[in-house]
């Protein structure tokens, strides 16, 4: 028996969020594992592969400019607006809706091995930051087409796709430990992102509904905030505010904390509910 | 969540220590009990309904009852028991796949259920890709599986494939593979479920032989096999489940006797 024998005790789970982030850290190369899993596998037969990870906000946004530039004014940067929203949005909708298939795919596994219940959920929301950073690409092509400058706030980039990370964790948390519990939610959850994304200000300017219910329409949605920190270091060219800064964090750590204790909880009834 | 309430703290149970050196694993008064709801409630909406109506019924099922249960490293044990006994969520729950409803489960060192070869395998990556995958599902570093990887290509006798897609495997190969990655390390603990012929007969043959190495190298093992006969050979004691309780346990040879009897009984 080595060293490192390691002990399982099932009465000895006092706090089972701390547990998992002890049980993730030893299955970190796991969760390694499972992002590569995603990427090659989605791309591995189809012939232009990752680059469909850039075209895809791109055909979105063109659709998008040519119905609505129009409609709204925004000095010809229409396209570089949208598509900076659609770049953020899009890593939120497909995170979560892939959480929901991906635990389906987990759960059956669940049910063979011991893994961190956790690492499926983590996993997904990896695969989704290594595609938000390749769909930076047409981002920046579409600045430049629209001479929108690539200002130094570009260094807040990061701290812009770690608190949308964060958030959509957290989120994904919550809903795919529900989603075991009633299996009807992933066929409703593409009408609530659909009717989330109309909500919110990506294709259109937040001033269009900023007096619906006295601007609480906008407030209480937490995405506006975490996209409009994602805007404003990028196509706004600005630094946010102490108070916006102190939201993004706030929302964003906030539900992941919620989350992570939320699902710990509920995991160890998992395998009972498939 | 759903009308399930697992208790925090069971109560009246040994302590650390209590457990002997020697002890592989031990369960103290564990029950699982499954609420199985009288129709299964899918939608929020029915179970809203429901909930107002207090019209949410539980019948709750008994899969293991008060099992108590210790073995010593090294010791090769058998479990005996007809379909639908508790045999399958006594090793879910050895293997931490369930979390039991009461009592206490405490195993030291790694558990291998040998019955999940290849679980997690994806169809469009290649053999070397599967073979990391399967290696860190099974709680390995990615270095761990570094060092094993020819020893593994090389057990598996799967050549070149290797470097291609799964899906190009025959069933045959897969099971290889997976038996493989799965056996590269010696686990502390083994559950051998009786669906272990994997491929031709050579196969077969070195597939028992690293089993006796396991066995050799002090690896506690669990037999759960419907063949009295080969409980009788291998173990040197055995468990009777039914309906979730253990009936029996002691000598391989009478406990095997009593299952016989037991089964003939029926017929």
């Amino acid at each position: 028996m080595s060293q490192n024998t390691q002990f399982y005790d099932s009465t000895k789970s006092k706090n089972p969020a701390l547990d998992e982030i002890k049980e993730i850290l030893k299955f970190k190369d796991l969760i390694a594992q499972l992002v590569r899993r995603d990427i090659v596998t989605r791309y591995k037969r189809s012939s232009l592969g990752i680059i469909w990870t850039m075209l895809n906000p791109l055909g979105t946004m063109i659709i998008m400019s040519i119905v609505f530039s129009r409609l709204f004014d925004l000095r010809g940067a229409y396209p570089a607006f949208i598509i900076t929203n659609l770049v953020a949005w899009n890593f939120f909708a497909q995170t979560t809706a892939a959480t929901l298939s991906n635990m389906i795919w987990g759960s059956d596994l669940f049910q063979r091995i011991y893994l961190p219940r956790t690492s499926i959920v983590i996993s997904t929301i990896g695969t989704g930051i290594i595609n938000i950073l390749f769909s930076l690409v047409p981002l920046a092509v579409i600045y430049l087409f629209t001479k929108t400058p690539i200002s130094e706030t570009f260094i807040l980039l990061p701290i812009a796709i770690l608190f949308l990370a964060a958030f959509a964790l957290g989120f994904s948390l919550i809903l795919s430990a529900i989603g075991v519990f009633f299996p009807d939610v992933s066929e409703m959850y593409p009408i609530v992102l659909t009717a989330w994304m109309y909500l919110t200000p990506i294709i259109y300017p937040e001033e269009m509904i900023a007096d619906v219910l006295n601007g609480w329409l906008l407030y209480l949605n937490p995405l506006y905030h975490l996209i409009k920190f994602f805007r404003l270091v990028t196509f706004d060219g600005l630094y946010p505010t102490t108070q916006e800064f102190i939201i993004a964090l706030v929302l964003s750590f906030g539900v992941l904390i919620i989350g992570w204790t939320f699902f710990t909880r509920q995991a160890k009834k998992f395998a009972y509910y498939v | 969540m759903v009308g399930h309430s697992l208790p925090d703290k069971p109560k009246n149970l040994p302590t650390m220590s209590k457990v002997k050196d020697d002890t592989a694993f031990f369960l103290k008064d564990v029950s699982v009990s499954y609420q199985l709801p009288n129709e299964r409630i899918h939608t929020f909406k029915e179970y809203a309904i429901r909930l107002v109506q207090g019209k949410i019924k539980y019948n709750s099922f008994l899969a293991l009852d008060k099992i108590n249960l210790a073995v010593k490293e090294g010791e090769i044990l058998g479990i005996l028991g007809r379909n639908g006994a508790g045999k399958s969520t006594l090793l879910k729950v050895l293997a931490r796949v369930l979390y039991p409803t009461e009592g206490q489960v405490w195993v030291k060192g790694q558990v291998y259920p040998l019955l999940q070869l290849g679980a997690g395998f994806h169809p469009e990556l290649t053999g070397i890709e599967n073979v990391y995958l399967n290696g860190t599902l099974l709680g390995h570093s990615k270095q761990e599986v570094e060092e094993k990887l020819p020893e593994i290509i090389d057990f598996a006798e799967i050549g070149d494939f290797i470097y291609s897609p799964l899906r190009t495997f025959s069933s045959g190969m897969t099971a290889r593979l997976g038996f493989a990655v799965a056996t590269a390390w010696t686990p502390d603990i083994l559950i051998l479920d009786e669906t272990l012929s994997v491929g031709d007969a050579a196969f077969v043959e070195k597939c028992a032989n690293r089993m006796k190495e396991f066995r050799e190298s002090g690896a506690t093992v669990l037999l759960v096999s419907h063949d009295v006969d080969m409980v009788e050979d291998l173990c040197q004691r055995a468990a009777l489940l039914e309906h979730g309780k253990l009936i029996a346990l002691g000598h391989a040879g009478e406990v095997s006797k009593q299952y016989r009897k037991m089964l003939f009984q029926d017929n």
